[in-house]
């Protein structure tokens, strides 16, 4: 974990409207590690999203700067994969073809190939031809994971990504996640309001501050896996990330 | 099966009953001497049938709607694809187009016949007229009201200009294309016989003027009248097909 995939320093963003100028994000810095998988949780309305997309490319800050690999940011690429909760499987395509969306240029071989296996790795063998209004909203979460996966980004930007699923499919997409994440090492940044998701997941965990956001605490997740949230080390990093929180 | 069809579609059959027993029991009590009764309406459809005349007035007319809607898809669709991508072409056009959908193609006859003479070319020119910017109108929202997390994707994936083009951009707006040729092809439907019953010689709107003017022949201009409607029936399920398409179906399910 000695090289830094993602470097944040000084970032702000204000929001105008008119002539008032809304401050969102006020002075974040942090870092994460190659491989490292680090959930950020906040109340909602606290910057997060706002976060993540300058993070991934998709916003700029008004101040301070983004590194990515070692290279300023300058824009989403597929290095950073965003999956975010509303979900962005293509509804006109098939899950095969979802899955070779991303494999753009020759140097991918056999693309079908390559997607069908992903479709494997999700659980989603047999499905490869379907349609995604065919599936149910758990089967999609995999298929988008999946879509991700096949470009091998080297960081996965995930923003609340299960939480409009149902509450067991939630817990079976995080051990799905989990899963995979031992296959295919790869960096994770997460937001999330679920403090037991990032407890469950994440290796480092950043809490925010109501608006404007600023990092207020930072927590070593240092558990083994598989977690047990109802152990003593888990509920009592729990209680102090809740107390952070204000609750 | 066969029972639970019956059962749906009695009630129209009923009402469509009570509508024929009606008028049969109007034109009898009243002794007309010009309205037909619906028995004298099926004889003359089919007596027109039988000589052929009948299909060579659809034939006219649909050839004038074929020729008239495909030029204005073909000319529609592209633009309304450019118009809804870039913002320049959609200030520049749209309000021009705003302001001449609503002239009703009607209006439009005194210049159709001006510049086209009385052949073909009129109608063939008021039908284009007519469903043109229902169908420019339409694929431009289309392509504005494409949901900004397939867009969003798509850039986080990095494809090329013409792949978005392709992959994402086409494929998101075709269930609103379909939705403007079907509102193009109706409008187109109602345009040509009102066009053909100005100057000219065939086609179902000439075959109503025709046949009132030889001799008060209302079964036929009653007949052509159930013609109509029936083929501009077709023709809309015929478009709506197009819905069943797998590639659209994720816009109609739910």
């Amino acid at each position: 974990m000695s090289a830094k995939a993602i470097v944040v320093s000084g970032i702000r963003k204000s929001f105008v409207s008119g002539k008032a100028s809304l401050p969102v994000i006020d002075d974040v810095s942090f870092s994460v590690g190659d491989g490292e998988f680090v959930a950020i949780v906040g109340p909602s309305g606290c910057g997060k999203s706002t976060l993540m997309n300058i993070v991934a490319g998709f916003e700029r800050s008004d101040q301070g700067s983004v590194r990515v690999g070692g290279v300023a940011q300058s824009g989403p690429s597929p290095k950073g994969i965003v999956i975010s909760q509303y979900g962005s499987v293509f509804p006109w395509l098939t899950v095969q073809q979802n899955l070779m969306f991303g494999l753009n240029g020759d140097q991918h071989g056999d693309k079908a190939a390559l997607a069908d296996h992903y479709a494997a790795i999700v659980g989603l063998k047999g499905f490869e031809a379907s349609y995604p209004h065919e599936l149910s909203g758990g089967m999609l979460k995999r298929v988008e994971l999946a879509r991700a996966f096949v470009v091998k980004p080297d960081i996965l930007y995930m923003d609340e990504p299960f939480s409009a699923l149902d509450a067991l499919m939630n817990l079976r997409m995080r051990n799905e996640l989990l899963r995979i994440l031992d296959e295919e090492r790869h960096t994770v940044l997460l937001i999330t309001h679920d403090v037991e998701e990032a407890i469950y997941m994440a290796d480092r965990i950043m809490v925010l501050s109501p608006r404007p956001a600023t990092i207020q605490a930072s927590f070593e997740v240092d558990l083994p896996r598989p977690r047990k949230l109802s152990s003593a080390l888990a509920q009592a990093l729990r209680e102090a990330i809740l107390k952070e929180l204000g609750l | 099966m066969i029972v639970d069809r019956l059962k749906r579609i009695a009630p129209s059959l009923l009402v469509l009953a009570a509508i024929i027993a009606v008028w049969w029991l109007a034109v009898v009590l009243t002794e007309s001497a010009i309205f037909p009764t619906p028995w004298q309406v099926v004889t003359g459809a089919w007596e027109l049938a039988r000589d052929g005349t009948l299909w060579e007035h659809i034939g006219a007319s649909l050839l004038r709607v074929g020729v008239g809607f495909g030029m204005a898809a073909v000319l529609a669709i592209p633009l309304g694809l450019w118009m809804g991508w870039v913002a320049g072409a959609y200030r520049m056009f749209n309000p021009i187009f705003q302001m001449l959908r609503p002239i009703s193609p009607i209006a439009w006859i005194p210049i159709a016949i001006l510049w086209f003479g009385v052949g073909d070319l009129s109608p063939i020119f008021l039908i284009f007229i007519s469903s043109v910017f229902p169908m420019i109108v339409q694929t431009t929202s289309g392509v504005h009201t494409i949901e900004r997390r397939y867009l969003r994707a798509a850039a986080n994936f990095g494809v090329s200009r013409s792949v978005l083009f392709r992959r994402v951009v086409i494929p998101a707006v075709l269930p609103e294309i379909i939705v403007g040729m079907r509102i193009g092809i109706g409008v187109a439907w109602l345009v040509v016989v009102a066009a053909e019953m100005i100057a000219l010689r065939s086609g179902l709107g000439y075959l109503i003027m025709d046949s009132r003017n030889a001799g008060n022949r209302y079964d036929l201009v009653i007949a052509s009248m159930i013609i109509i409607g029936l083929i501009g029936l077709l023709l809309d399920s015929g478009t709506r097909l197009l819905e069943r398409l797998k590639p659209v179906r994720w816009r109609y399910v739910r």
